[in-house]
């Protein structure tokens, strides 16, 4: 593992008003790998992503992607790095159809196309999606499974370096589970690095490389999936205290 | 772009303009076009805003306004000839609506559409107050000036032609913008601002470019139109009725596109005239653009363009 | 094994456009705790609204005592017999204890008369009959998950519905909860509960069912389960 990481979090912390939402996090991620972020409700991991993304700045500590410090850069900037995202919402833009947003996507991206080059990129990402058929189609006629789709493809477009997945997988049908589960395993292939955030904990732990959890805004555990699902803290995070039904039994 | 017809059908429309009155010499035609060239001006300008962005700008009377009090008092004053004026107007207004720009463009949706509103009122108090302006009673300028241009009559046909390119100008203008990359960004920004900022749009620097070049060509306008005139007061020159006028064309014609505007200028242009002929509605030609407003929200939010794109589909590749 | 008072069969809902149960069946039994635990996101919220009626099922049954209930309105399930603990307790914070537990009361179920029925509540829990008449937004955690499931009580049900008991409560309260919930059982009552500490739910009921990813994923009495490599699986994925 001696290449430089291209994203890397130094002791990040994010509070609103009364909850420390991210606390004195940091980890890395290798180019190439697919990291999971894995973690109970509430632990802080969408909170992770909008302050990796621009949405938010961080309290203390400092994020570097790809060298450079985006700490606190504004969400158009850092997409301008080369970082794309996904919404556990989706956003589609609504009366545009999926090829005029993933145009939107291609133009704005780290290489700033001019809008010839950006609608080849465009279109390049609609097939790599499978939606090659809805092509024309507007973006708020697409059925939920279509919309998380464009949301890849308006991603993908943008030819990141990095691509934030958050919940792709939402709402989807086992079939169509499986479909994107091809469809992000092909992206990786093609050299962009994945960060993904997924409640389907049979995908992410069958998908990723290595995994990242989050408690309570704090790193738990990092490693690779089997080593973390073996992890006692984890298992406790997850299931719970144990020693609330030893002592229950005592009581009883 | 020479290739795409609708390129053409612009220029077709700019020729009709020019060409008609002139045929006939006729003058009455002429002055009826004024109006219509107005229009067409501020409504395209205002749609890159409305229409592209999102953005309602219901002050848009004040670069019209600003751009005729400068080009005006840049005559009258220190006799600049007409052409520097307009040009000095254009850039004044436009560099003015920039740095504005910067600053309400924070805002959003009904905030944004009020802060529009207090600065033509801010404005307007400016003006009433400017003695070098002729504070509330205006500027008047002696016929003098139109000597240059080959005596009075002459003039207004020299003045007219200048607008209609105005005019063309403005058409040309959003179609370019529409169909480029800054275009794009705007349209993004329109649909979903903070998603379009995630993809990278760099949505202030767009917001503020669009504010300051929808400002420039009716500055313009409002310099040919009050120097026509030879008079400009602050309430004729700030009177929101017009700002809000262009909002109900682009909105009847169908916001965000270019053929829209010209159609509803055209149509808005017709019923503003049957309303003051007719004895019943002359009063009430706000109160009915204020219901036409309403309804038109309400039940055809795509206007005119949109009700004919869902009936001749075809028509998209070729209009914009 | 005692018999089916409520029986689930292969339920399908979601919200709006977002599908959460793929087809999820289970069983309670007349007079057991049957307990529901899963990862978050998994449904066991989802379900516990689809059987009270707070969201439509899009497919599948709800059988109550052999009668489908699947869309049966929630005011009328409650005549019916269910009596539902919500999450987070969503009491009506800005109104006394006691008319919490009037609310509770609504139905015309009752069969004896209410000021029996508050008697026989208070017995259950002292600590709300010394605070009746306080603004139930102002008791502390515990407390307000007494006086939800006392709401419950209220409406004599035939099954308590329970979802988090133990959330965000010390352990002194829940085993106290816990010891009443017993009780309760053993007068008859059914009790479904989801609850998130999985050790927790194991311990006090009698059956249990795993949920993850919107369907059953694993089922079977408590100490079966808690050998098993299952849950972990269940939760974690591997």
């Amino acid at each position: 593992m001696s290449a430089a990481p291209l994203l890397a979090l130094d002791r990040v912390s994010k509070r609103f008003g009364g909850l420390q939402a991210v606390n004195n996090l940091s980890f890395a991620i290798q180019p190439g790998e697919i990291l999971g972020l894995i973690g109970p409700n509430g632990a802080g991991k969408s909170t992770l992503f909008n302050l990796i993304n621009g949405v938010f700045a961080p309290n203390t500590g400092r994020i570097m992607f790809d060298g450079i410090d985006i700490t606190g850069a504004k969400p158009f900037a850092v997409a301008r790095h080369g970082l794309a995202r996904t919404h556990q919402i989706v956003q589609p833009l609504t009366n545009m159809t999926v090829f005029e947003n993933c145009t939107v996507g291609a133009c704005f991206g780290k290489d700033n196309k001019p809008l010839a080059a950006a609608r080849e990129a465009a279109e390049a990402a609609i097939v790599l999606t499978g939606l090659d058929d809805r092509r024309d189609m507007l973006a708020l006629h697409l059925t939920i499974a279509g919309k998380k789709r464009l949301e890849l493809a308006r991603a993908l477009a943008a030819e990141p370096k990095l691509l934030l997945l958050d919940e792709v997988l939402a709402g989807l049908n086992p079939t169509e589970v499986e479909h994107m589960i091809g469809v992000i395993r092909k992206i990786r292939d093609s050299g962009v690095t994945i960060l993904i955030i997924e409640h389907l904990m049979q995908v992410i732990m069958n998908l990723s490389d290595r995994i990242v959890v989050l408690n309570y805004g704090e790193k738990l555990a990092e490693g690779v999936p089997a080593d973390v699902a073996r992890d006692p803290q984890v298992i406790e995070a997850y299931l719970g205290d144990p020693k609330l039904a030893a002592e229950l039994e005592g009581q009883a | 772009m020479l290739r795409r017809p609708f390129f053409w059908i612009i220029a077709l429309v700019i020729a009709a303009f020019a060409g008609l009155p002139a045929i006939g010499n006729d003058v009455e035609l002429r002055e009826s076009l004024v109006l219509a060239c107005v229009y067409i001006t501020l409504a395209s300008n205002l749609n890159l805003m409305l229409g592209y962005a999102g953005y309602i700008n219901f002050g848009s009377i004040v670069f019209f306004g600003l751009g005729g009090y400068i080009c005006v008092w840049l005559i009258y004053s220190h006799d600049w000839p007409l052409v520097w004026s307009l040009l000095a107007a254009g850039a004044g207004v436009s560099g003015l609506a920039l740095v504005f720009g910067l600053g309400i463009l924070r805002l959003r949706g009904a905030f944004f559409a009020l802060s529009t509103i207090g600065i033509v009122e801010g404005v307007q108090a400016f003006a009433e107050n400017f003695t070098p302006w002729g504070g509330s009673s205006g500027i008047y300028i002696s016929p003098q000036v139109f000597l240059p241009l080959g005596g009075s009559a002459r003039a207004l046909w020299v003045i007219y032609f200048a607008l209609v390119a105005t005019m063309g100008a403005s058409l040309y203008l959003s179609y370019f913008v529409k169909t480029s990359k800054f275009g794009l960004g705007l349209l993004a920004i329109g649909q979903n601002e903070d998603a379009a900022a995630i993809l990278g749009v760099p949505t202030p620097r767009y917001k503020a470019l669009a504010y300051s070049a929808s400002a420039f060509l009716p500055a313009i306008a409002g310099g040919l139109y009050f120097f026509k005139s030879a008079f400009i007061q602050p309430s004729d020159a700030f009177d929101l009725t017009l700002s809000t006028e262009a909002i109900v064309i682009c909105m009847l014609g169908g916001q965000g596109t270019v053929t829209g505007v010209a159609l509803g200028a055209f149509l808005y242009e017709q019923l503003r005239g049957y309303l003051l002929t007719s004895s019943t509605f002359a009063n009430f030609q706000l109160t009915i653009a204020g219901v036409l407003l309403l309804l038109i929200v309400l039940f055809f939010p795509a206007g005119l363009m949109g009700f004919i794109y869902s009936r001749v589909p075809a028509a998209k590749k070729v209009l914009e | 094994m005692a018999e089916t008072i409520l029986e689930i069969e292969a339920l399908e809902t979601g919200y709006g456009e977002v599908q959460v149960l793929w087809g999820l069946s289970l069983k309670a039994r007349r007079g057991e705790l049957t307990a529901i635990v899963g990862a978050n996101g998994a449904g066991k919220t989802t379900t516990l609204r689809a059987v009270a009626g707070t969201i439509a099922p899009w497919r599948g049954r709800v059988l109550f005592e052999n009668d489908d209930v699947t869309h049966l309105p929630t005011h009328q399930k409650a005549e019916r017999g269910f009596a539902l603990v919500p999450e987070g307790r969503q009491l009506f914070s800005s109104m006394s204890v006691g008319e919490n537990l009037e609310l509770g009361a609504f139905t015309k179920r009752t069969g004896r008369t209410y000021a029996e029925r508050l008697d026989e509540i208070f017995t259950l829990f002292p600590r709300l009959k010394e605070r009746q008449r306080q603004l139930a937004g102002t008791l502390s955690g515990g407390e307000q998950q007494m006086v939800a499931i006392a709401r419950g009580l209220m409406s004599d049900p035939d099954i308590l519905i329970i979802d988090e008991l133990s959330l965000g409560l010390a352990p002194v309260i829940v085993y106290q909860l816990l010891a009443t919930l017993k009780q309760l059982k053993a007068q008859g009552l059914t009790i479904l509960l989801v609850e998130q500490n999985v050790h927790l739910a194991l311990a006090v009921s009698d059956y249990a069912y795993v949920i993850a990813e919107g369907k059953i994923f694993t089922e079977g009495l408590p100490k079966e389960l808690a050998a098993k490599p299952e849950i972990r699986k269940a939760y974690l994925g591997l």
